[in-house]
């Protein structure tokens, strides 16, 4: 497969990953920042859009803005035709074995606040053990923390070592017979380590425990296959995946779906309703109550489209390329040091200076034309696990490029001159 | 001079890496906490309150460099002064801090806190500059914990 993308790339005379012929595709790049050239590396917290994603809610709203499912009349036939459609694209990216499996939600949280409640008020009771890690963003820790609450189960957390990466053997050991449900990310976006989730999963199997991977840092760097990891629950944001706001999947399997009570009730979720009793649809609609985000389930489709044409595996390639230059370029600065350096890790790079605060490295940065993100990272036990209030940190995306890491180093020098 | 240099002045340089009053006081009478989730500043207050005057003051915590230089300089700027005449103060600050007045006219209200006066080109930091007159209201008031979300 890869031979013959080779093959091909050269029939065409070009290279393989053209960083700059992508970077024309995301019009917001040619921007200017304080009179700067904008350095966009706050990849983790959004990322661009391209212009095929742009065009496409374009093209929903001039030509086919109406409701789905419910329409008699073609604006709406096409509309529910591109919305289902997207479905098919989600499905085939991330290997599910069946649409039905493919439920829209706004974002990752709200993908894993529908399981914990839905799943996690239905199936769990009191002195049941779920266990997290402690490397979860926020919106993996509190929607359990408040089912923990709701049901009184038990919160157990898989500890950190000192480079960021989880320690097996102690989630070994957390696993047992009250073990009823297991959520841990894919790749943090605090620190960029990759945990194994294949293995996380095969052990909470082995007791019996569904697992939840949050995938909201994973989907944009790296092939993800879902059958393949065996995991029970899935969630991404599209906006991290170079699609619109307020659009995400959470894909689980048929038969823990099928068990689940709906999480909203309302219009689209249901088969028959009387005031004595209503029938609720079937998946995946039963999760999916009220007019859904129909443009942002357009953008996503397109933003599949243009990932899959490039490559995930050549985005994945080029970001380790970047990730590696970063990471040598950034420990050769004196007073610089890198927060997880995990040996697996994707397109982060996290570091805080000596006597400076990451809130005022971002300052500086940024009037160098520079984004990053300052702060907690919505991962505020990471931070008091390494014992730093804050971090400033660069994360990258397919459209990035090394002379930017060159401009980072740069302002870091600069952010030292401001405030040494 | 650049907005950046007016921003990170010398007198606010120096605030930061040595904060006056920089410590907990033992018998304080009004302590508070203050938070700025959105980037994880954190510092607790300490108040001596003596016949309605701020007789001692002191913080402790962890913060970028605006958020502490300003602490610092709030702490030498209310130390001997009534509640009345501090809240008055922070409403003169925060007019400063937001753009509303501008801080060369205010110099001789405000004295050495108009070295803050470069914030208001950087509407994002003017949190990490108010949080500590936040927690001082918040501690005179007699409510422990604040937020500047």
């Amino acid at each position: 497969m890869k031979a013959a993308q080779e093959i091909a790339a050269q029939k065409k005379n070009r290279p393989l990953f053209d960083v700059e012929r992508l970077r024309a595709d995301f019009p917001i790049l040619r921007q200017r920042v304080h009179g700067k050239p904008l350095v966009y590396l706050d990849n983790a917290a959004t990322t661009q859009k391209p212009q095929a994603v742009l065009d496409a809610v374009n093209r929903y709203y001039t030509t086919e803005n109406s409701n789905v499912h419910r329409g008699i009349h073609f604006l709406s036939e096409q509309a529910t035709a591109d919305y289902e459609e997207a479905r098919s694209k989600v499905r085939h990216f991330i290997n599910a074995s069946n649409e039905r499996e493919i439920i829209f939600v706004r974002g990752t949280t709200e993908g894993i606040n529908l399981v914990a409640q839905s799943y996690g008020r239905s199936f769990l009771k009191k002195g049941d053990q779920i266990i997290i890690s402690a490397i979860e963003h926020h919106s993996n820790i509190v929607p359990w923390q408040i089912l923990c609450e709701q049901v009184g189960a038990v919160l157990r957390v898989i500890p950190i070592n000192h480079d960021g990466e989880l320690v097996l053997e102690e989630y070994k050991r957390l696993l047992n017979e009250r073990t009823k449900f297991v959520s841990v990310g894919h790749v943090s976006n605090a620190l960029g380590t990759v945990n194994p989730v294949k293995e996380i999963v095969a052990l909470a199997h082995r007791h019996g425990a569904p697992v939840l991977i949050d995938g909201a840092q994973a989907v944009p760097h790296m092939k993800v296959d879902v059958q393949d990891l065996d995991c029970d629950f899935y969630a991404f944001s599209g906006h991290k995946l170079f699609a619109p706001t307020g659009i995400g999947v959470l894909y689980g399997k048929s038969n823990r779906l099928e068990a689940m009570p709906p999480y909203q009730g309302g219009g689209d979720m249901i088969s028959l309703v009387t005031f004595e009793k209503t029938h609720y649809n079937v998946l995946p609609y039963k999760f999916e109550a009220g007019t859904p985000h129909v443009e942002g389930v357009v953008g996503l489709g397109a933003a599949i489209d243009y990932i899959e044409n490039i490559g995930l595996d050549a985005v994945s390639a080029h970001e380790q390329k970047l990730l590696a230059y970063a990471t040598q370029a950034l420990a050769e600065i004196r007073g610089l040091r890198i927060i997880g350096t995990a040996k697996e890790k994707a397109g982060v790079v996290s570091f805080v200076l000596e006597g400076i605060h990451a809130h005022d490295v971002g300052t500086v940065l940024d009037r160098e034309g520079i984004a990053i993100r300052a702060g907690h990272h919505c991962a505020m036990p990471v931070m008091q696990r390494f014992g730093v209030p804050a971090t400033a940190r660069a994360s990258f995306a397919l459209y990035n490029k090394s002379e930017e890491i060159d401009f980072l180093v740069k302002g870091v020098h600069k952010v030292m001159e401001v405030l040494g | 001079m650049s907005e950046l240099g007016e921003l990170y002045q010398e007198v606010i340089l120096d605030h930061n890496k040595s904060p006056r009053n920089f410590r907990r006081i033992e018998d304080a009478n009004r302590t508070a906490r203050g938070n700025n989730p959105l980037c994880g500043d954190q510092l607790t207050l300490y108040v001596k309150l003596e016949n309605d005057v701020i007789k001692e003051i002191g913080f402790q915590g962890s913060g970028c460099a605006i958020s502490k230089a300003s602490a610092s300089l709030m702490t030498t700027s209310v130390e001997g002064k009534t509640p009345a005449e501090a809240e008055a103060l922070f409403e003169k600050v925060h007019k400063m801090l937001t753009g509303e007045v501008d801080p060369k006219a205010s110099q001789n209200e405000l004295g050495k806190l108009s070295v803050l006066g470069g914030v208001c080109n950087f509407p994002v930091r003017v949190k990490c500059a108010s949080l500590s007159w936040h927690t001082l209201r918040a501690a005179l008031k007699g409510e422990g914990e604040t937020s500047t979300e």
